[in-house]
């Protein structure tokens, strides 16, 4: 039993292994900024799961304990992946577009800002900093 | 027997990753390259934690790797909303 445990442990920690260098490759390698974002936020993300999942059965099984730490901290990593990926995207569309490029957004703000429901903002508002 | 194999195979896969992000943090096009570096050498240092843990058979480092995941979400956050507002706290 303990055998076939410890195959399936090893089997994920390379599987997990090969997945963060997949993902750290491919920021080096993919030619766009855009296309760079989906190696890391995805497959990297894959290959620290797997091992934080191998750690919680070698833990159960062999240790005699259920640690709970790794899942949480699974859990957590894979709520926050998106969200960062998000972020980024947004932080790269703010730097690779020109505002004057954007088009009309056809109500009273601006797109950092946008919400359909406003009609108008008020003036000052607008101009009191300067998104950089 | 064969797990140790396997850990070392993965301490390897990991630092090599790591080492990538660390050229692309340095040789980076823009400074979105240089976040999403940061932020995916959190992770494989996370990693690293983790199997360290499996290695030396003690739970001792989860809270470290926990304290890890937190803050660097909260680091890659602030960065882009400085990046997209000029500002963290408005």
């Amino acid at each position: 039993m303990e055998q076939i445990v410890e195959y399936f442990l090893a089997a994920l920690l390379v599987i997990g292994g090969i997945f963060a260098v997949i993902g750290s490759y491919g920021l080096l390698k993919l030619p766009q900024m855009m296309q760079r974002l989906h190696a890391p936020t995805k497959a990297t993300t894959i290959g620290v799961g797997s091992a934080l999942i191998a750690s919680m059965i070698y833990f159960l099984v062999f240790e005699g304990k259920i640690s709970w730490h790794e899942l949480l901290i699974t859990l957590f990593l894979f709520l926050t992946a998106p969200i960062t990926a998000n972020f980024i995207a947004k932080a790269q569309l703010h730097r690779a577009i020109n505002k004057d490029e954007l088009p009309p957004t056809g109500v009273g703000s601006e797109w950092a800002t946008y919400d359909p429901e406003v009609k108008t903002v008020d003036p000052h508002l607008l101009s009191d900093r300067d998104p950089g | 027997m064969i797990l140790d194999y396997a850990i070392d195979f993965a301490f390897l896969c990991f630092g090599l990753g790591l080492a990538m992000n660390l050229y692309r943090l340095f040789n980076a096009p823009g400074v979105t390259d240089r976040i999403l570096a940061l932020d995916t050498m959190v992770i494989n240092v996370l990693a690293l934690l983790v199997l360290y843990g499996i290695e030396t058979r003690s739970g001792i480092n989860f809270e470290a790797a926990l304290l890890f995941a937190m803050t660097g979400f909260v680091s890659t956050v602030a960065y882009c909303k400085f990046i997209l507002r000029g500002d963290i706290i408005e």
